[in-house]
Order: structure tokens, then sequence, then C-alpha cells
């Protein structure tokens, strides 16, 4: 049959326009480009030196190593020390876990106090909070030396826990202050009526609705202590040092030949926790860095 | 016996007078409305009387005891909001017992209290629910049912009935009625909505920029508004007004002169420039309007259908007018028909003052 | 009428739990970050060396600080990075926001891949970069042996562009944020927009430019803020990648500040040092709070 074809039904649609190959087409490149450095410090890892100075630093291992890791873990040396990068992981799980939990502890109960209890002068407070969210850490970074010597604190784990927590407090403290406000007003109201106190609404009310936004904190500072180098590197000693330091100096050490393989193996040993997290996280880190970031 | 007083009571944002000297005397059993478009401070009031706003100056008194500085669940009143706000991670069970469980009262007695509230409001069913499981109606009915269970004299009620869909709303109204009916309590009720006031009042209060504009029984808000505020803002579809003068017992409008016969004036009726009220469904039309005082030949404009009535634009002294009609009444857009209204039933209002005349 | 027993909350101890919680931010925000901050910008007006001592010198070492050569290397470099940083981040971050926003399959997947080295450290960025960038056997060599004998690229060891090895590896670590960001922002505007010029047959590039772009005015804001504030602060990247080198050629302020105040033992020099951070802070962020905040009363 010679029918002419009138428009009826769906429109016909090419699935690989012109358009859609471009869109993809550049994605997909885009995606290679950023996904290729992981590829690198993945294949460095696992081959031998006499490999890698023969072959190219793309193509894959052709005898799997996995001796560059052990060694990277367990025996690479910071100057005269080789205990590998082991020492700094231990360390920075020491330094993580009561950074984490006093800056949230005390970031939510400010964020809690902000949004629902105001009192004369908490919004000033809070305002030059977030205003020195935005000073460089260098202006202060020698008077918290001095305070913390006053306290006696500077050069021990807990001196770097206390500076954690005061450098989290801007961003979380927002992070809590946007998230209760965003709690309808009326909810507070009623458990006020019913009798609830500063504290019975804070632990029988609020945080019971917010675990969510307590994940999205614990992310947040889990990958940002974790990756911090400036204060562990000014407020801790060499014993104490976080993964981070320990790996720079492990890399960067002028003695001795360069062993790629076991620089990359640490190299991927620090980034795992972070990595880790991303990954497995997913939603709720982008969710993190975007409530962060946008409402600020 | 009084059962809240409200004395005085002045509340400032900053520069900003929020509510300006109110009194307000509450007996026993009423059901008071505080009526008002957004902005007029009537939720405002409601949340001073609950204690979660400060006053700047003045007094509050929930049965005889001067309670200003009382915290809210001090006062003994049981308040439902808006928007619920039921605790979402509590069950229903779990919202009604909380308050109770924070006055630290025996678990015998909490159990007693939430059957009790649980079966008046018939929310049985849904004691181990949590609110997220609820409809909206039913999350409502918890909300009361959170006030009912503390026993207390008075309830607050912010805008109960807004988040709710008009059939639903509808329900809900005449069920806090019947709450009201067979408890008794006090209750103070807030909203923007005149039909809720005009059910459920003893007496509404209607508010405009902090100030309480009049404070009465419904029928004599809708018959004898005081200002024309109140005129304007009470009734639907809106009353209509004509800009004249008051002149040896007419009214004079350009050309037009409509006499004022039987109009009940608050003193001596002085020749003053003046409005005049006159509600869309007290202008009568056809052989109704025959021997009324007031009568005239007028176009129709527009017809609006709505069922139960019939709304009709016309024009009249060169001011467009609302006529509500019959539902089954025939007219149609360009018909000219005969109107007419009782001067007894219209408002004055003087025109500088804008109070009633 | 009966006595009330409530008792008239004394202004101090009113709200007193709320005060008693909110002492670590008072604290910090007092001592820390305003004490501290004027602390560092009274000492350096002094002459302070191993030890913070009061003896005022008056500019100095501000005069100092701008006749050191490391110094001004510093401040070029910083202008470098944070001028291309800048447009590089919002010209990339808006594309792949946008190109994702098609409704296309895989989001997931490119965001993932998008996103994930900004979860890695700076240390860990710079140290990655510095090893596909390592001239002996990096991206170098790879050119070369595939025939292409003189192919150059030696960022690191050339003291011309060695700033711009360090821009690459900054800008494979922040785009993506800056990205979740913008997508965030694309998310945020009314379909009835797209409907609206569809209906109108503007072109999909035209929309974005005249009409979704301006929408997102605040959401670019929040960008620039973000981007340059991660500018100044940048330390990390470079103490890992490059440590500075060649010989001073990659030194940023960050890193002068810390060098005087934590090796070279001359306080006072990190000390003007980190004050012109600030200054140069307090520049960028006058204009955009009054901007923000000031304008908003007027509209």
């Amino acid at each position: 049959m010679a029918d002419v074809i009138t428009p009826r039904g769906p429109k016909p649609r090419r699935r690989f326009s012109r358009t859609n190959i471009m869109l993809y087409g550049t994605l997909i490149v885009v995606a290679a480009y950023y996904a290729l450095p992981l590829y690198v410090m993945i294949v460095t890892s696992l081959k031998g030196m006499p490999e890698i100075r023969i072959g190219n630093i793309f193509s894959p291992p052709v005898e799997i190593t996995y001796q560059p890791w052990v060694k990277a873990w367990a025996e690479a040396c910071t100057g005269i020390n080789c205990e590998g990068l082991s020492r700094g992981f231990w360390n920075s799980v020491k330094i993580l876990i009561p950074s984490v939990i006093l800056s949230i502890a005390i970031a939510s109960v400010n964020g809690y106090a902000l949004a629902n209890w105001k009192f004369k002068g908490s919004e000033v407070f809070f305002t030059i909070l977030i205003v020195g969210a935005f000073i460089p850490y260098q202006v202060m970074l020698y008077p918290l030396v001095i305070i913390l010597r006053e306290l006696g604190l500077y050069g021990n784990v807990w001196g770097l826990v206390l500076v954690h927590t005061v450098f989290g407090m801007p961003i979380l403290t927002l992070l809590f202050r946007n998230y209760f406000t965003s709690v309808p007003e009326e909810l507070f109201k009623a458990a006020r009526v019913d009798g609830a106190g500063f504290w019975g609404i804070y632990f029988r009310i609020m945080l019971p609705m917010s675990l969510p936004i307590f994940v999205v904190a614990i992310i947040l500072q889990v990958t940002g202590i974790w990756n911090d180098f400036l204060f562990g590197v000014i407020y801790t000693k060499p014993a104490d040092y976080p993964m981070t330091v320990q790996l720079n100096n492990i890399v960067n050490s002028v003695q001795g030949i360069k062993e790629y393989n076991v620089n990359m193996a640490a190299t991927l040993l620090t980034g795992l926790v972070p990595l880790i997290i991303y990954f497995a996280s997913g939603k709720l880190f982008v969710r993190g860095i975007a409530a962060g970031a946008v409402k600020g | 016996m009084t059962s809240v007083l409200v004395k005085d009571l002045t509340l400032k944002f900053g520069a900003l007078t929020v509510l300006d000297n109110l009194n307000i005397d509450i007996p026993e059993g009423e059901f008071l409305v505080l009526l008002g478009a957004s902005g007029c401070g009537k939720s405002t009031l409601l949340n001073c009387i609950a204690g979660l706003l400060d006053p700047t100056d003045g007094e509050i008194h929930i049965n005889d005891r001067n309670v200003t500085w009382e915290e809210p669940s001090g006062r003994g009143i049981g308040m439902v909001f808006q928007s619920y706000a039921l605790y979402p991670q509590m069950t229903v069970e779990g919202n009604l017992s909380f308050g109770l469980k924070n006055a630290r009262m025996d678990k015998a007695e909490i159990r007693k209290r939430v059957a009790r509230a649980a079966e008046i409001l018939q929310i049985e069913p849904l004691l181990h629910r949590k609110p997220a499981a609820l409809s909206g109606g039913q999350r409502q009915r918890v909300a009361i049912g959170r006030a009912l269970v503390r026993d207390v004299d008075v309830f607050l009620f912010d805008e109960p009935l807004s988040n709710l869909d008009a059939k639903l709303r509808a329900d809900l109204r005449v069920e806090i009625k019947r709450l009201h009916h067979n408890l008794k309590n006090t209750m103070i009720y807030v909203t923007h909505d005149q039909v809720e006031a005009m059910t459920l009042a003893d007496r509404i209060a209607i508010m405009k920029s902090g100030i309480i504009q009049q404070l009465d029984t419904p029928t004599e808000i809708y018959n004898r508004p005081v200002n024309k505020y109140v005129a304007g803002f009470i009734g639907s579809p809106e009353i209509n007004f004509f800009e004249g003068a008051v002149e040896d017992g007419a009214f004079v409008t350009g050309d037009t002169q409509f006499t004022l016969a039987g109009y009940a004036f608050q003193g001596d009726a002085a020749n003053v420039p003046a409005w005049l009220g006159i509600r869309p469904e007290h202008i009568m039309s056809g052989d109704a309007a025959r021997d009324l005082p007031v009568s005239a030949e007028v176009q129709i404009d527009i017809v609006e259908p709505m069922g139960s009535d019939t709304l009709a634009w016309a024009s009249l002294a060169g001011v467009p007018i609302r006529i509500r009609m019959d539902g089954q009444a025939a007219v149609s857009t360009g018909d000219s028909i005969l109107i007419g209204f009782d001067p007894a039933r219209a408002s004055l209002f003087d025109k500088t003052t804008e109070l009633r005349i | 009428m009966s006595s009330s027993k409530a008792r008239k909350p004394s202004g101090l101890f009113r709200n007193l739990s709320a005060k008693i919680a909110s002492v670590p931010m008072v604290l910090t925000a007092l001592v820390v970050f305003v004490g501290g901050t004027a602390w560092t910008v009274v000492y350096s007006f002094t002459s302070s060396k191993l030890l913070p001592k009061l003896n005022f010198v008056g500019l100095d070492q501000y005069e100092r600080l701008w006749s050191t050569r490391r110094w001004l290397i510093s401040i070029e470099n910083l202008a470098i990075y944070g001028f291309f940083s800048m447009i590089f981040t919002l010209l990339i971050g808006f594309t792949l926001a946008a190109l994702l926003d098609r409704k296309i399959r895989g989001e997931n997947v490119f965001r993932t891949i998008f996103l994930y080295p900004f979860a890695l450290s700076f240390v860990v960025t710079g140290l990655a970069w510095q090893w596909i960038l390592n001239p002996d056997l990096g991206v170098q060599n790879v050119v070369r042996s595939m025939g292409w004998e003189s192919f150059a690229f030696n960022p690191l060891n050339d003291p011309d562009i060695v700033i711009y090895g360090i821009l690459i590896a900054g800008l494979w670590q922040g785009t993506g944020l800056i990205m979740v960001i913008m997508l965030a922002g694309l998310r945020g505007i009314d379909e009835d927009i797209w409907k609206a010029a569809r209906v109108d047959g503007i072109g999909t590039i035209k929309t974005y430019v005249r009409v979704i772009i301006p929408m997102m005015r605040p959401v670019f804001v929040t960008a620039l803020v973000l981007i340059a504030s991660g500018i100044i602060k940048i330390y990390d990247l470079v103490v890992a990648q490059t440590n500075g080198g060649p010989g001073i050629a990659s030194e940023v302020p960050a890193k002068y500040v810390i060098n005087y105040m934590f090796r070279a033992q001359n306080l006072a020099q990190g000390f003007a040092a980190s004050t012109m951070m600030l200054v140069s802070v307090i520049i960028i962020l006058i204009p955009w709070a009054y901007l923000e905040f000031g304008g908003k009363k007027r509209g």
C-alpha cells in the first residue's frame, strides 16, 4: 500500500541523533579524563619498578605484584623511621574519632540553639562565626598555638582535636542551623506547650528526626579531617603526624631512589578512607556539600 | 466567671507594633474566634496567650491567675496548630502522652486519659501508627487529642483547618463545634476564614493592624459592622459601597438619591459625607423590589451562576454593584430588571472616620 | 487577683540552657576568630623573631615583604592560578552540570566520576599529578614513545609554566564540587521555564545563555565565593606536588606564611604576610557582601 504517512501517534525519534552523540561523546571523554589519575595510580601501584622504568604509565601491569602495597603500609621510610604508613593511619584514626564526635556534638547543639532559642546577641555571634570562616587560617594559626600551649595541649592529639572542632564549627553550625530552621516552628511550639525544655526538645524531638543531617555532617567531617594536612603538620609532633603528612614525607623524601609503585600505593592507601565513604554514601555526600554550599 | 483575661497587651518587634494595647475578657465556656487578614496580629495574640511569645507590656490571666511570666506548659492550656505539629518519630499514642510524661504523671492515669481522648475523637484504631501513615484529617484529630489529654480549661486553635481540603474542612468544623458543645471548654480560635468564624463563634474579634476592630456576636458583626473595614471584611460576596453624603434623611450620591427612612442612626443624623454599604443579598429584584423604599431599574452586565445562588453584576448610580439572587433566577446579560433595598438593612459610615453613623 | 507564682526571669538567666550551649560558639567567634585575627594583625607591626614581642617597628615588615622576591612570585602565582581557576572552574562546572541536566542515561555514574576527586585530599591529588606529569615516565614519555619525539610537556620542572601544572591538578580536584552546585541550581529552576522557552521556539543554548544563567545568579555568586576562598587557602596541593619548586617558582602566599612562622622563625614577617592575605580576602568579600546584603534592603 502506498498510503501517504499522516502524522499519528508518537513522533519518530532517532536513537543516535547528532545531539545525542555529541552529548554522550563529550561526557564519556571528560569522564575518562577524570577517571584517568585513579587508574594510573592503581596500575602503577601494582607494577614492579623495572616494569615502570621501561613501560608506559597507562599500560596495565604485565605482572601484578602486591609488594608495593605491603611496603607502603609496613616498611616505607620517613627519614630514619621505617614503619610504613600504618602509623599515620592509626594516628589519623586517633585524631578523627574524637574530632568528629566533639565537633558534631557542639555544632548540632549550637545550631539548635540558634534556630529555636534565639537570645540577644546570638545572631551576632553566628554572623562572626560565618564571616570567620572566610578568614584565611594563616591569620589564626599562631594565636591558636599560644592558646593550645596555655591549655597544655600544644603538640598533642587533643590539641588537634580542638583545632578541628573550632574550624569545623562555622560550616557545621550553619548546616545544623539551616536544618533545624526548616523544621516547622509549630512542632517546637507544641513541644513547649507539652512542657519539654531545651534539652528535652533537643534529645526527644529534634535528634530522632534529624538522623540524615547527622550522617551528612559525619561524612563532611570524616573526609575533611582525614584529608587535612595543614593543621596536622602544625599542631602535632612527628610521632603523631596524621596519614596525609606522613604520606607527603614518604613520597617527597629526598633520600634514596624513588619507588614510584610504593609511592602510588601509599597515596591510594591515604585516599582510600574518603573514597570508600564517597562511593558508599553517594547521594548523601552530594547532599552534604550542596547543603553546606548552596544554602550558605 | 472570666476564663481568659487579656489586659493592656502590647507587643513590639523593634519599631513595629504588632499588638496595640489589647483588652479582651473571655468568659468561661465561650468560643471566641480571632478573625482577620494575614498579618493582622491574630496568631501573635494567640501565641502570647499560649506563652510562646513574650509581650512587651500587659498581662494575661487564665482562670484568675496571672500567667504572664508562666511557661506555656504551666498555663493550663492546650494548643492545636495549623500544620498539626505532630512529633514525626512518635506513634499517635506517643504524641498524645508526651506532654503528660513530661509532667511526670503516673502511667495508669496517662493510659486512662489517652484512651478517653482517643474515644472522643474516634482515633482508637490509629493509636499505634506514626503520623506519616495518617491522612490530613486524622492528623488534625490527633493534634486535637493532644490538647484534649491535658485536661485543661482553655483550648487554643491556630488556624487548625487551613491545611485541609474544602470537604474535610467542613466536616472537621462541625466536629469542633460538637466538641465544644460536649466539653464546654473555653476555646480561642484563630482563622482567616469568615465561614469558620461565623459558624463556630459565640463571639468574633475582628482584628486589623494589631487592634481589635469589633468584638461581638456573629449576627451583630454581620448586621451592624462598626466601621467600613469590618463591613467590607465580613460577607461574601463583598458588600457594595456607594460614596456620597447624608443630606436631610437621604443619601445622595451623584445625581441619585436614596431615602434613609427606617435607618437606625447611632446618634443624631447629621449631614456629613459618608459611605453607604448594602450587602448583595439584601438587594431584592423583581416583584420583591417593587414595594421597597429604594428601587431602580438596572441593566445586568454579567451573570455568575453558582448553583445555590446567582451573582449578577449591574451598575447603580454609576457604581458597579453585586446582586445576589436565587440560584434558579432566570437572568442573563443585557436584561433590564427592577431592584431595590430597604435602608434599614444598610450601613452608613462617616467618610473621614469610617465609623458607623 | 491571686499573686503569680512565676518569677520574672531576669535578663541573664533567661534562656540559660541555650546560652550555656552557645559558649563554645561564642568562644570560637570572639577568642579565636576576632581575637586571633586582631592579635596577628597587631604583631605584624613588631619585629618578633623566634617569639612574639611587642616591639613595634611600624610598617617595616610590610616593606620587607613587598621587596622580597619570593613573596612577589607567590602573589603572581596566586593571581595566575586564581584567574584561570575561577574561569575554568565555572566554565567546566557549569558545562558539565548542563550536560548532566539534559535527562541523560547514567547520570549517576557520570556524576560519581566527576565528583570523586573532590573526596581526595590535596596531598593525594598533588602526588597523583606529580606522577602523571613526571617527565621521564609520565605523559611526556608516553607521547614521545608513540613516535612524537620532540613532544615536550614538563610543567613541573619548568619555572615559567609550573603554576599551570598545579592548575591542572587543582581543576581536576575542584570542578566536581562546582558542577554539583550548578546542577542543584539547574534542578531548582522551574520546569515551566523550559516549556515556555520551547513554546516560544528559543533554542537550547540560547535558553541557557539568555534565561537560565541570569536566573542562576545566586548560584554563581555562591560558586564564586567558594572558589575564591579555596584559591586563597591553596597550600597542601603545592607542598605535595612541587613543594614550591623548581626553586621558588611555584611558591604561594599561604606557604610563605607558614614558612616564616614555623620554619624560618621570623614570626612578624609571617604575620605581615598573613595579614596581607586577610586584606585580600576583605577586598574580595566586602563588595560581594555589599552587593548581596546591601542590595537586598533596597529591592
